[in-house]
């Protein structure tokens, strides 16, 4: 289980950062949202790693829970991560219909400058 | 406990709303309303101000949960000092933004600067590491949009960079923050300032991992190097307004590391005692280079800004490296002559670009006004290069003098003098170039170069007036550096004395109904922490 989930996040990690090291808008956006899910898991992960463990206290019966504050804030990464791999989106399009082309780097931009 | 520490987060939290669901259609409506706004948010940022300099910890429990399970909010001397900073900063550039029309270029301008402030005013009052992630996540989704206002082909480029820049530094805040919460436990600032020191030895590379984490992350905020390359391209292709306006993001990052390295990860922590002094410190000289040298290369105005800020948080971290009372003092009052000073800067190129209808700098013929514009150029320069009589001079003066230990003095005072020597020719150059070269080229007769299509109009009081005001409050920095730097000593004194903060957030709520608590007490014993994250 804890190989299986570290690995896990290993390889997400791992190829979010290839992918963001690319020089295009659409790789850049997928890594972006592998390195999302990695931390997410990673968050999940935190409150070490339990099986039918629910995250409530039960006052009647002495069974085993797990911290739920990891999930809180796993919860609230993958609201945020979400809303903000949405604006990622609209701003690479934008920025795609405006350029023409989907390119991260500004080089035409400083090419200009040099010629200005 | 009382209700006013929230109504900096709350107030532009509901007016942006308002602003942006009520008010998109009419302009004037907008205006008032943000500017109503963003006054009563001066007015509450003057009165916490006044009620932090009684030297108190003043916290406000969300939903009144006790400390270590709910989020809280504190307000003491620097948490307000840096609230009335951003307060007094979004007034005269929300000034600038409506008389110079800057506002009506594009959509919800005055609604994404609401949640801005709303976004940067949490971050500095939130004493919830967790919380300062959510409160960082407000201001960046805010400063995306005003980033890009009115557009713009390089200005959409330049914006996608910033968003995949600080989307990939938030993924790495989470990571800092899991880190962090797997090995202590708690994410509060208070309890983690307890439970660090605290740390098994052998789990004390973690908590240095999550530490060190946690500082790049604050090092991309704060343009520090090697993270620093977003800043240039993001202020010179943000709408000037939109630019001096973030001259105080970057100081989130610093004082996130002047907070947390202070409270949490203090020196006296064994497992991160040292951290900040071995990273900090050639961190900072780096950037105060880099900085330097890019004022002396830029070949466009706004670069040459942008990398002026960098230079002056370069200085600014120097002195916080030390980690040391004194020190802190020193970059408290940098910390807030280097925002001003660079807000002034970029509205004033603002007005001058504008007119000029280019930023590079070569020989144009003048603008109009160019006596006027040269003048209050010249007095901000020398406020951001560190020149008397202006705030800057007795800034660095303060940091040089903090920094006269001896394995410090040599790298940080050659540091600090050559940069302030080249960041002056870098500015005298352009100055020259902008409005004096200008004057001797005659303007070929048939030429319409400067003849865009409405000729360019003078500047009205309304729109110099907020870079007026600037380099007035930078003049009176400087006058009342007896007051101020007293104001700030005793802010670095309270943070340097954290038990004060811990004892203030980790005190027992005094609960009316205590009665009825033992029965739900046996449940809190045994709970892990059940912080509530509301956002």
């Amino acid at each position: 289980m804890e190989l299986l989930v570290a690995s896990a996040i290993g390889v997400l990690t791992a190829g979010g950062v290839y992918l963001i090291l690319r020089l295009r808008a659409f790789p850049v956006i997928l890594g972006l949202s592998l390195l999302s899910y990695a931390v997410n898991i990673f968050l999940v992960s935190t409150g070490r790693l339990a099986i039918n463990a629910p995250p409530i206290l039960n006052k009647y019966a002495d069974v085993p829970y797990t911290d739920p504050l990891p999930q809180a804030l796993v919860l609230t990464a993958i609201v945020i991560s979400f809303g903000m791999t949405a604006v990622l989106v609209m701003f690479a399009l934008g920025a795609y219909l405006e350029a023409g082309d989907d390119s991260i780097d500004m080089k035409e931009a400083e090419e200009k400058d040099d010629a200005a | 406990m009382s209700h006013w520490i929230i109504a900096p987060v709350v107030l532009p939290a509901m007016m942006a709303p308002l602003i942006g669901y009520v008010m998109r259609h009419d302009i004037v409506l907008a205006r008032v309303a943000s500017a109503a706004s963003t006054v009563a948010l001066f007015a509450i940022a003057l009165g916490l101000a006044f009620w932090a300099a009684d030297g108190g910890t003043h916290v406000y429990r969300l939903g009144d949960w006790p400390a270590p399970f709910g989020i809280v909010l504190v307000l003491d001397r620097l948490s307000a000092m840096m609230v009335l900073l951003t307060a007094s900063l979004a007034l005269i550039v929300l000034w600038h933004a409506i008389a110079t029309g800057w506002d009506a270029k594009g959509r919800h301008f005055h609604a994404l600067y609401q949640f801005q402030l709303m976004g940067i005013c949490g971050a500095f009052l939130t004493g919830d590491a967790f919380n300062l992630f959510v409160f960082f996540e407000v201001l960046l989704i805010a400063s995306y949009g005003l980033m890009v206002h009115s557009g713009g082909k390089v200005r959409m480029q330049a914006g996608l960079q910033y968003v995949v820049m600080n989307l990939a530094g938030s993924t790495l805040f989470l990571f800092a923050l899991g880190t962090m919460y797997a090995t202590t436990g708690t994410l509060n600032m208070a309890d983690l300032a307890v439970k660090v020191p605290q740390i098994a030895a052998e789990d004390s590379g973690m908590v240095r991992v999550a530490a060190v984490l946690l500082l790049i992350v604050f090092m991309i905020k704060a343009a520090l190097f090697p993270v620093q390359f977003w800043l240039p391209g993001t202020y010179s292709n943000a709408p000037a307004p939109v630019a001096a306006l973030f001259a105080i993001m970057t100081k989130v990052g610093a004082y996130a590391i002047i907070r947390l390295h202070t409270l949490a990860f203090h020196p006296g922590a064994e497992p991160t005692k040292d951290v900040v002094t071995t990273w900090l410190f050639p961190a900072a000289m780096v950037t105060l280079t880099l900085g330097a040298l890019g004022v002396l290369a830029a070949r466009r105005l706004m670069p040459l800004l942008s990398f002026s800020v960098i230079g002056s948080m370069g200085t600014m971290m120097l002195a916080v490296a030390p980690v040391d009372a004194y020190a802190t003092e020193t970059a408290l009052y940098y910390l807030v002559h280097s925002t001003f000073s660079a807000a002034a800067l970029f509205l004033l190129a603002d007005l001058v670009v504008s007119r000029r209808g280019s930023d590079v700098l070569d020989a144009r013929p003048p603008v109009l006004q160019n006596g006027l514009f040269a003048a209050l150029f010249f007095a901000a320069a020398i406020a951001m290069a560190g020149m008397p009589p202006l705030s800057g001079f007795l800034g660095k003066l303060l940091i040089l003098d903090a920094l006269r230990g001896p394995e410090l003095m040599p790298w940080a005072w050659t540091g600090i003098l050559v940069g302030s020597l080249v960041t002056i020719v870098g500015f005298a150059r352009a100055g020259s170039m902008i409005f004096w070269k200008s004057t001797s080229l005659k303007v070929p007769e048939g030429t319409e170069a400067i003849q865009s299509d409405p000729p360019p109009a003078p500047a009205k009081g309304a729109e110099v007036a907020p870079t007026m005001m600037l380099l007035a409050l930078l003049a009176g920095l400087a006058v009342l550096a007896g007051p101020a730097t007293g104001y700030m000593r005793a802010a670095a004194n309270q943070l340097f004395q954290p038990t004060g903060y811990i004892d203030a957030v980790l005190a027992p709520v005094e609960a009316p109904e205590k009665a009825e608590k033992p029965e739900a007490d046996p449940e809190h014993d045994v709970a892990d922490p059940l912080a509530e994250e509301e956002h």
